[in-house]
């Protein structure tokens, strides 16, 4: 394969001489004609690759994501699905009436980002604003943790979240760049802070 | 239990939450022997996923042993080992007799374009993930596949998404005998799509990232040829160099909304998300491929809108396939794999992390730090088991 890297090599690019070949007609080193299509590599210049070509035979994949009926591997319910029953808030898309029989319970809406989600989940997932919403709501979310954090009483250690402890790890230079960024812009801030103070 | 919790991006702590308990008749809850962060975790973990809630565990990638089951199960007991898919799916609907688990019309209430996932925003269901002592998995008859005795535990786990994905996107790319397949990314799922590429009968694989680690990894794990596109001109024209001006025959989506590589596309994907993620990898999958030829689309992108080349796709005649992968149904085939030694996907596992350092490896990962490929998370609940087991450890 490795040989083969470099065939284009061979098909050179077109040479403008602007300065020195004034008036002489453009030429191209190869008539260009492309119909014989790429090299293809014999099976025994493959045959180092373990297991080539076990799937070359369609029958052995597992099927390409087409519709396939029956499904073979499954023990599907028999009768209908018994309904989860609904212990907390859950939003609907507007594109599938009812809910499923089955849904996630993980974080239920709350606060002003609940709020910001249920009116989200008036619009179609068709519509753009259902998106943007639920992204806004999602950053409201965040500044919701830091203060359900401190009403617990616990100041959440950004830096750790963040990984800090691989970072100095792993990328001790590309912290201490960070820091003494970070360290220009706080200084250089005050210092222009306290020069309007005068 | 302990579980992980997101607080908001590129923010994630271990923590302290209730144990989850039975919903539905059909639920099994499952103690967690190991869990791994996934790629597509990221985007989670980059704020790039509408309707990811402060308090989410993340984790759509674990195996477990059942711990207790519903009224209505009949084929799962405590004590059973299972790998469970990353889709949540029902095998009755529609989509799901027709083996498209991925696709299930049953359990995400709150989107219809995506399926329920483990662990993934509340617009893939609102489901905590398995990135915890113990997680809910509803239809336990129908979803979890037991773990045979003689696989190995950490095969086990990558055959809850990464390497499903991967030979999934490269059966989605329709490889015929000497087919040129390019792989775009060398993160778990390009690597073990560009083993499948050769399963499939390629004849020539190539594999593109930016990170010098990771290419050297997967030239030597998938005896492939490497490209680091920081280091080519432009992309499309590179590939249609080194296929005699021609355009790869297939062309693999193995990145998604986080690609780097293009400015524009990085400040408007991953920084003002005015698009679902950057679509640089589409354009560079769709003009780098060569007429007529697949392109098969894996990598994660955002339910609103990208700007995508769809003029050249259409005069170039190319067939475009993508999905979230139907896990379920390539499992047997992919055991079978293992056990022939075609595929020994536990090799790309390059780091084992207790629980309790979850945000670290989040940012290990993120970062490409300490040459991470794959990460496992272990439970404190799962390490006594372990200790029975040393063998599977290491
Ligand atoms: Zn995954
Ligand atoms: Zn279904």
């Amino acid at each position: 394969m490795e040989a083969k890297t470099d065939t284009g090599a061979q098909h050179h690019h077109h040479h403008h001489h602007h300065d020195d070949d004034a008036g002489h007609v453009h030429a191209h080193p190869l008539q260009g004609d492309m119909a014989e299509g790429p090299r293809r590599p014999s099976r025994e210049e493959l045959s180092h690759i373990q297991g080539w070509g076990a799937d070359l035979d369609r029958k052995n994949r597992p099927a390409v994501p087409m519709e396939r009926m029956p499904a073979r591997f499954i023990h599907p319910h028999e009768g209908k699905l018994p309904q989860q029953p609904e212990n907390v808030e859950v939003l609907v898309s507007t594109e599938r009436p009812g809910i499923t029989p089955i849904f996630g319970t993980a974080q239920p809406p709350k606060g002003l980002s609940g709020m910001m989600r249920r009116v989200a989940f008036r619009w179609a997932e068709n519509d753009l604003r259902h998106w943007l919403l639920l992204l806004a709501a999602d950053r409201v979310n965040v500044v919701e943790g830091i203060g359900e954090d401190l009403a617990h009483g616990k100041v959440p250690n950004v830096l750790a979240e963040m990984g800090i402890k691989a970072e100095w790890e792993h990328n001790r230079a590309g912290l201490v760049k960070k820091a003494v960024l970070a360290g220009a812009v706080v200084g250089t801030a005050v210092y222009l802070m306290r020069r309007r103070e005068r | 239990m302990l579980a992980m919790n997101y607080r908001g991006p590129y923010r994630v702590r271990a923590d302290y939450k209730p144990d989850p308990v039975i919903e539905h008749p059909g639920d099994a809850i499952v103690r967690v022997l190991r869990s791994c962060i996934c790629g597509s975790d990221l985007h989670l973990y980059h704020g790039m996923v509408p309707d990811t809630r402060v308090g989410h565990t993340f984790g759509h990638e674990f195996i477990g042993e059942v711990v207790d089951v519903g009224r209505d199960v009949q084929t799962l007991k405590a004590g059973d080992r299972v790998l469970v898919p990353f889709n949540l799916f029902c095998g009755s609907c529609f989509f799901c007799q027709r083996e498209l688990y991925g696709n299930c019309h049953n359990t995400n209430p709150q989107a219809t374009a995506v399926g329920g996932i483990y662990g993934y925003s509340h617009t893939a269901g609102g489901y905590d993930g398995g990135q915890a002592e113990y997680v809910r998995v509803p239809m336990a008859d129908v979803g979890p596949y037991p773990i045979p005795d003689d696989l190995h535990l950490d095969d086990a786990v990558l055959l809850t998404d990464a390497l499903p994905t991967g030979y999934q996107a490269a059966e989605m790319g329709d490889i015929k005998e000497g087919d040129t397949v390019v792989v775009f990314g060398a993160g778990p799922v390009g690597i073990f799509a560009a083993k499948s590429a050769w399963l499939m009968g390629a004849g020539r694989v190539i594999v593109v990232d930016e990170v010098e680690y990771r290419l050297e990894f997967v030239k030597r794990y998938a005896q492939c040829e490497i490209v680091n596109f920081r280091e080519v001109n432009d992309m499309a024209e590179h590939i249609k160099k080194m296929t005699d001006w021609m355009g790869a025959d297939v062309c693999i989506d193995a990145v998604g909304g986080d690609a780097a590589g293009s400015i524009a596309q990085t400040l408007t994907g991953r920084l003002m998300k005015v698009q679902a993620g950057a679509s640089t990898v589409l354009h560079w999958a769709i003009n780098s491929v060569r007429k007529g030829g697949n392109v098969s689309i894996v990598g994660v992108y955002g339910p609103t809108f990208n700007a995508v080349p769809i003029g050249n796709a259409l005069n170039k005649g190319i067939t475009m396939r993508m999905n979230q992968a139907s896990v379920k149904r390539h499992l047997p085939r992919l055991i079978e794999h293992i056990r022939e030694g075609r595929l020994n996907p536990k090799e790309i596992i390059t780091h084992r992390v207790p629980l309790e350092e979850v945000a670290d490896a989040y940012h290990i990962f993120s970062s490409k730090l300490d040459n991470c490929i794959k990460t496992v998370l272990i439970p404190p609940s799962a390490r006594e088991v372990q200790a029975v087991n040393a063998s599977a450890l290491h």
